[in-house]
């Protein structure tokens, strides 16, 4: 076995979390959380988004401060604060968004992050610590490339070189393949592997079960903040991980599926053979090809980053197809704006209201109003018919069961309120397609079926609903149809009932996809 | 047509806002001048005696005090053109150029068409001003539109473009026999109305007209609306079927246009002639009065007022007092200084 690289410093043996709690308003992150990390060892955190897994990893460096718990080093308890505490007892961490500084050069980047910087740079002494490093473990960069010129893959390389050089014996990566593709991945594991077998300790945070099951020695399944299992590789099988990831209580359906007519009907969306560029980390959409007919609900299930938001943003003609062909009410609408799709009795409810759906600074009446401003103008648009607004509310709000103030700012509600509002808004005008994205994030148990049961409403009342959700409860009990979303791809397409909630799972995080390409 | 009884509730906070927002600006104009007031000690001179000296001239004379709404006009127009484009989060710092082709343009109009009666003259002049304004915010309109290029770049750097456009058009076509670095005096007919025997013309109605305008615009129409939530959060507004690209280019150059207007009232109700360089930074002391005045229309007529007050009775102390006419730049800084450091010192005092 090799030795460590710097064998002056104290091992780090293992690092336990005992009991770790944090919560954050409105829900509980982690939930008494044991955790234990070993030296020359990959951990994978393996859960679903929201299941606690950064949020975990952040409380150990620093990032996050817990409420309750404990964390050990090598069995002496230690309180860490910030991310430099986390740092003095070597741990180390890559976010999902890098933090380096684009206008510096690596070695400089790289020297910002010494432990003890001193006063004048040792560049040359830096510069073959750098070459030491990077050669053992197979991270090539060019040292005095500018970071702004570096590809993702290269920008991770430099996050690991970065920990390395701080002397940090624990690294945590933060789905550090999200952005890479399939060969920088090959080659990323490469190199875990390399520091495990240096005696690194790698914690591995990631929702794709190939990688756990490929690289990973030990696997702690998170699930809506509580450890779900903890399992070494050996035990592991992709069936157990994912009953483990995914709950698989699959309540009653809220309302019967419509039945169908047969005859034939044109549908309300078509998008034949779409595809969007990607721009910076976003996913973009490849070859997709979905009908959504009157009277149906069409699911959509996938990780969020899977071309979710791309989806909802192309229908709704926010980004341009770069491929194919969009059809909305049987009419092009491959190159028609928001507003005459909007116009044409489309609905939107993004998925997070308060940055993509509403002005913060306005009164929730003006927010009301300002998607239909011309139904509402009088005077040819000289003033506004306020009254004609109210009643519109009040019908809309009537109907869902929902309260909230109106004569306030709307960064002043709540997140649910939030929420609450823009489905009141969006359903204002009983539209023939609703494009609903995490319908009923933020939402109450009661404000959660109202919204939905809105939906079936809708639903049966001859109108199509593109639902995006990862709640696979939700689309199992809504959707007359569901789609899997994987990297821009749909991957899977059922009916709810000629599926169930494993082979989803598979679909989701990807490992059917791989097996078959594999093959 | 518009009760306030309807509108009234999605306003709760006004009424107040309003009588706060005069309180606070005449504080610290007041706290302005008395930092000013230190300077003049300590370079020897008497601050109460300058300060007598600028009231009693412009508030104490009828003369003085037309001057200063002279000097007020153009401030009006531009801190408007700069304005208007801030409620979509444009930041148009062009006012300059913008009123330099604005300028141009209805000179063009005064010398082609000297022959036509005054009221179908003038409002050709103001229609040719406001279109060579909006044709000169149209291109950083345009280009912030497609998410080419930042706003506040472009409009800055086609500043100092337009001066030497009208010096172009001034030596090359339009020099007076006399004098190369203007146009001919502008026929009667070509110059805005002046008022009571003073310097102060139909431009200061048009600036009042627009400013009420610009007001009731805000709060009451269907596009002052959309405006406002495209100001409040631009993607939203996007996702919400509001045309945003077709805002960002019409505003931009209505702001433009206003600007254009700024140049064509001071050719024709100031100067009556275009002068090479006449403007002497009047778009960038639009922008500073804009920003002083939160975008508020209110404030606006109030910071230009203010404003007008220390230039023209600066150029005064300069000849009462010997101080020199750079001191007031002095003065009009602090103004800035206080005003922008408003949140913290207003905070103590818990207005």
């Amino acid at each position: 076995m090799l030795k460590s690289p710097d064998p002056g410093s104290s091992p780090l043996n293992v690092v336990s979390m005992r009991g770790i709690t944090k919560a954050f308003p409105g829900v509980l992150a982690n939930d008494q959380i044991d955790l234990d990390i070993y030296a020359s060892e990959v951990h994978a955190l393996l859960g679903e988004n929201g299941a606690g897994k950064s949020t975990l990893m952040k409380i150990l460096y620093g990032f996050y401060r817990l409420d309750s718990g404990q964390i050990l080093v090598n069995e002496q308890p230690v309180m860490i604060q910030s991310p430099h505490d986390a740092r003095a007892i070597q741990i180390g961490m890559v976010f999902q968004d890098f933090s380096l500084i684009p206008a510096l050069s690596v070695m400089e980047n790289l020297a910002l992050f010494l432990p003890r910087l001193p006063a004048v740079l040792d560049v040359k002494g830096i510069n073959q610590r750098i070459q030491e490093v990077s050669g053992r473990y197979g991270l090539d960069v060019n040292p005095n490339a500018l970071v702004a010129q570096l590809s993702i893959g290269e920008l991770q390389k430099v996050e690991i070189l970065k920990l390395l050089l701080a002397d940090a014996r624990l690294l945590i990566l933060d789905e550090p393949t999200r952005v890479l593709a399939q060969h920088e991945v090959q080659a990323l594991f490469k190199v875990i592997d390399t520091l495990k077998k240096d005696g690194y300790a790698i914690v591995l945070i990631t929702h794709k079960l190939r990688e756990v099951l490929e690289c990973a020695d030990r696997i702690t399944v998170l699930r809506t903040g509580k450890v779900a299992g903890t399992l070494i590789r050996s035990e592991a099988k992709e069936e157990g991980l994912i009953s483990l990831m995914f709950e698989k209580k699959l309540g009653a359906p809220i309302v019967v599926p419509k039945k169908v007519s047969m005859e034939k009907v044109s549908p309300l969306l078509e998008l034949r053979d779409v595809s969007t560029h990607a721009e910076g980390l976003e996913t973009g959409l490849k070859g997709i090809d979905l009908k959504v007919n009157p009277g149906e609900i069409v699911g959509v299930a996938g990780v969020s980053g899977n071309g979710q938001k791309e989806l909802g943003d192309v229908t709704m003609g926010l980004i341009h197809c770069s491929h194919g062909k969009k059809f909305i009410f049987g009419e092009d609408f491959t190159d028609k704006s928001v507003q005459e799709a909007r116009f044409s009795g489309v609905a939107f409810i993004p998925e997070n209201p308060l940055t993509m759906s509403i002005a913060p600074f306005m009164t929730v009446l003006q927010n009301m109003a300002i998607t239909r401003t011309m139904k509402y103008a009088r005077l040819g648009g000289l003033n506004i018919d306020w009254q004609a607004v109210r009643m519109d509310v009040d019908r809309s709000t009537k109907k869902l069961g929902f309260s909230f103030p109106l004569y306030i700012l709307a960064r002043s509600l709540s997140g649910g309120n939030l929420q609450r509002m823009v489905v009141a808004r969006e359903l204002i005008d009983e539209p023939h397609l609703i494009i609903a994205s995490y319908l009923t994030r933020g939402l109450d148990v009661q404000s959660a079926i109202a919204a939905r049961q809105a939906l079936v409403q809708a639903r049966d009342n001859g109108a199509g609903v593109l639902l995006i959700s990862e709640d696979l409860e939700e689309l199992f009990a809504l959707s007359d149809w569901l789609i899997i979303l994987y990297a821009g791809k749909i991957v899977g397409n059922f009916k709810p009932e000629d599926t169930n909630v494993y082979e989803i799972g598979h679909l989701m995080t990807g490992s059917k996809v791989e097996h078959v390409e594999n093959q | 047509m518009l009760k306030t009884s309807e509108i009234a509730p999605c306003f709760p906070i006004l009424q107040n806002k309003t009588i706060i927002l005069v309180i606070r600006y005449l504080f610290m104009i007041l706290l302005a001048f008395l930092l000013f007031g230190i300077i003049l000690l300590i370079s020897g001179k008497d601050p109460l005696q300058s300060y007598k000296d600028i009231f009693t001239y412009t508030m104490g004379s009828a003369y003085g005090f037309s001057e200063v709404l002279v000097a007020m006009i153009p401030m009006l127009l531009t801190a408007l053109a700069v304005a208007l484009p801030a409620r979509v989060g444009l930041i148009n710092v062009g006012g300059e150029g913008q009123l330099y082709i604005g300028a141009a343009f209805a000179t063009f109009g005064a010398l082609t068409f000297s022959s036509l009666p005054a009221w179908l003259l003038l409002p050709i002049m103001i229609i040719l001003g406001m279109l060579g304004g909006a044709l000169w915010a149209f291109v950083p309109g345009y280009l912030k539109s497609i998410g080419l290029v930042n706003e506040t770049i472009t409009t800055l750097l086609l500043n100092p473009i337009a001066p030497k456009i009208i010096g172009f058009l001034i030596f090359g076509f339009w020099h007076s026999p006399m004098d190369t670095v203007k146009t001919p005096n502008f026929v009667a007919a070509a110059r805005l109305p002046t008022f009571f025997g003073t310097r102060i013309h139909l431009g200061l109605v048009i600036g009042l007209i627009l400013l009420a305008l610009f007001w009731l615009f805000m709060k009451y129409t269907r596009w002052g609306l959309e405006m406002r939530a495209i100001g409040n959060n631009a993607q939203a507004a996007r996702r919400n079927g509001i045309p945003l690209k077709k805002y960002l280019i019409v505003v931009m150059c209505i702001g433009g246009a206003i600007a254009g207007l700024a140049g064509m009232s001071q050719v024709s109700g100031f100067y009556g002639v275009l002068l090479l360089n006449f403007s002497l930074s009047l778009g960038y002391m639009g922008f500073m009065v804009s920003w002083l005045a939160g975008g508020e229309p209110l404030g606006i007529l109030l910071m230009s007022f203010v404003i007008s007050v220390i230039i023209t009775g600066g150029n005064l102390l300069q000849l009462t007092r010997g101080v020199p006419y750079s001191v007031i730049n002095l003065l009009l800084a602090f103004t800035v200084f206080v005003v922008l450091a408003r949140p913290n010192l207003i905070k103590g005092k818990k207005v």
